[in-house]
């Protein structure tokens, strides 16, 4: 995927000038997370600072990359395309979520509910199967199931006036398991149609999971629609500012309710494909599964502060993690040093968060100076 | 010259629980001139702007725009009849470059027959507007590309200027728009404020720094405790009087 290295938060702009000023030719591998390069050759402090700036901006990107080459050099099977194809077969849910999570984010809230939500829409979808045989109504049923939640979601946020999203959404993390439990009698329920079984769990090539097609479609949808839609830069601008938004009559409200709606998609879109791959539905799926999808979006770049993140950071979140914990497995290591590991990256990632913010004031105090 | 008045306020009166905040105040604003509203703090300076641009209402007494009598019930209302409000906290989209933030919640979109959410930007005509409006203004920014978040507050305040100019407005109200402002910076809004009212527009300045209103203002209406107490050109000759008005002395 092409990275374009401006950011979603600068969609407006010119194209020419979307790559960073500070780009210069030093060493691409220079360590994003840590001190400000003293060797950038760009003059004066102000080219120092937009080039660590630019650093920490592709940081995901350049920690991944790193990562892969590491992992590669260590372990000689992880750049075989059977491993690759396992890597982002197990990513492909994270990946989703973390799309839905994204959006959520950039608005300042959170959903904690998504992966109980994975959970029931594979066995509403199991249910609905076992009931009618029909593959269109129970992918139906699945997405539906998603959008029900998500929608709820948002409706008690907003008009509940429920004073955070994280309250609200951990109400239903319990409840919809709950719910999902109860159809299910506690029991997973075998067989799905035949096409949920291609696309959630074959490959082609013998390698390329189908479910990274669906990973890049709903991936291509989201940053169309942040970037190239109304409703993408209202939800921008909600995260960076609520109170001005209200004054320039952004509905607000709805761009919230919106996103949970679209977050609780993306989880009955992350049920199909597990439902596919496991022949399945049970109310166990999907555990701990919100976590990971936040923790994508936050190694990703994206702030809890809003208006900020975009989605091949997400992505690139979600593979991050795919990889921590197949190189991990690859290399016979005990699963709590992949939980181990995985606090460190968000460490890492939410500390050079806060050098970014450091340095940016740094560069507009560096501009107020000039001019 | 004589013109008519854009805005005019008749016999306001405003009132928060036991405190008057603006009692029986009448002021014209007109086309081309540049008023600046001037009172120590409590005086009701922003009570008074804020009912003129809509956030509150009048308890009693009228609002009229071109001679016509005028309900606004949000700042909504307020644009759409061409007054637009720069508030000391800019209300920009940090996170935003300023196409968007000129743009922010009226954005060029199409086709008109999908729900306006779903519309697809036009981001290119948007950034030529905005450069339109920024060259006309002579605001020069280091990188369009970059968010306001990125500027120095001399930027923002330009762009929070420019943008509230920016869709045909006839009158723009700033609050305190050189405040927290270096010299150089505050000079350079200053020019801008000059060529708005070049333009045409009426313009309503709320701002202590008495330099600024010196420079800039074209007359200056002076409130204490709610009421209007004097109205004056702002020189150098009458810096005195207006300080004496401010704070109550006889003058």
């Amino acid at each position: 995927m092409a990275e374009q290295t401006d950011s979603i938060e600068a969609s407006d702009i010119l194209e020419p000038q979307q790559v960073g000023d500070g780009q210069t030719d030093d060493d691409p591998g220079t360590e994003p997370t840590g001190d400000v390069p003293t060797q950038a050759t760009a003059p004066g402090l102000d080219g120092t600072l937009r080039f660590a700036l630019f650093l920490l901006r592709a940081g995901p990107v350049l920690i991944l990359v790193l990562l892969v080459v590491v992992i590669a050099l260590v372990t000689p099977l992880f750049l075989t395309p059977r491993n690759l194809g396992n890597v982002l077969a197990q990513t492909a849910v994270i990946a989703v979520l973390s799309l839905g999570q994204l959006l959520v984010i950039v608005t300042r809230g959170i959903d904690l509910s998504v992966g109980s939500t994975l959970a029931l829409a594979t066995v509403v979808g199991a249910l609905v199967f076992q009931a009618g045989n029909s593959s269109f109504l129970v992918i139906a049923s699945m997405i539906g199931a998603g959008i029900l939640v998500g929608l709820l979601n948002g409706v008690l946020f907003v008009k509940g006036r429920i004073p955070h999203p994280f309250i609200v959404t951990l109400a239903t993390f319990t409840l919809v398991r709950g719910v999902a439990l109860w159809l299910s009698e506690g029991r997973p329920i075998q067989d799905m149609p035949e096409v949920v079984q291609v696309i959630g769990g074959d490959s082609i090539l013998g390698w390329l999971p189908i479910s990274s097609f669906v990973v890049i479609g709903v991936a291509v949808a989201v940053w169309l629609l942040t970037t190239r839609v109304v409703w993408g830069r209202w939800i921008y601008a909600a995260g960076g500012n609520p109170e001005a938004a209200h004054r320039t009559a952004i509905p607000v409200s709805r761009i919230l309710i919106s996103v949970y709606v679209f977050s609780g998609l993306t989880a009955g879109i992350a049920g199909f494909l597990t439902a596919g791959r496991t022949n399945a539905g049970a109310p166990t799926f999907g555990n701990l599964a919100e976590l990971d999808a936040i923790a994508a979006v936050i190694i990703g770049g994206a702030s809890f502060l809003g208006g900020r993140g975009r989605v091949t950071h997400a992505l690139v979140g979600a593979l991050m993690i795919g990889v921590i914990r197949n190189a991990m497995n690859l290399a016979n290591l005990d699963s709590f040093f992949q939980l181990i590991v995985l606090g460190i990256v968000i460490l890492l990632a939410v500390e050079s968060d806060v050098l970014r913010g450091y340095l940016e004031n740094k560069l507009r105090l560096a501009q107020a100076v000039r001019t | 010259m004589i013109r008519d008045p854009v805005l005019v306020v008749r016999n306001a009166t405003k009132r928060f629980g036991g405190v008057l905040a603006l009692d029986d105040v009448s002021v014209d604003v007109i086309a081309g001139e540049v008023l600046a509203i001037l009172g120590d703090n409590g005086a009701g300076k922003s009570t008074l702007i804020k009912c003129m641009s809509g956030v509150h209402r009048l308890d009693a007494g009228s609002i009229e725009v071109d001679g016509h009598p005028v309900q606004m019930h949000s700042p909504a209302d307020a644009r759409e009849l061409g007054i637009e409000t720069v508030y000391q906290d800019l209300a920009l989209f940090d996170n935003l470059g300023p196409t968007s933030n000129f743009y922010a919640g009226r954005e060029l979109s199409g086709p008109s027959w999908l729900p306006r959410g779903m519309r697809v930007l036009k981001r290119r005509e948007m950034t030529r507007a905005t450069v339109d409006v920024l060259e006309r203004l002579q605001v020069t920014l280091p990188d369009l590309g970059a968010p306001v978040g990125l500027m120095s507050g001399g930027q923002r305040q330009a762009v929070a200027v420019a943008r509230a100019t920016a869709f045909s407005s006839r009158l723009v109200i700033l609050d305190e728009p050189t405040a927290a402002l270096g010299l150089r910076e505050a000079a350079r809004v200053l020019d801008i404020i000059k060529r708005l009212r070049d333009e045409g527009k009426a313009v309503v300045v709320i701002s202590h720094a008495m330099d600024h209103v010196i420079e800039v203002a074209d007359r200056a209406i002076v409130m204490r405790r709610g009421r209007e107490v004097g109205e004056l050109v702002p020189s150098e000759d009458s810096r005195e009087k207006i300080v004496s008005l401010i704070v109550g002395g006889e003058g």
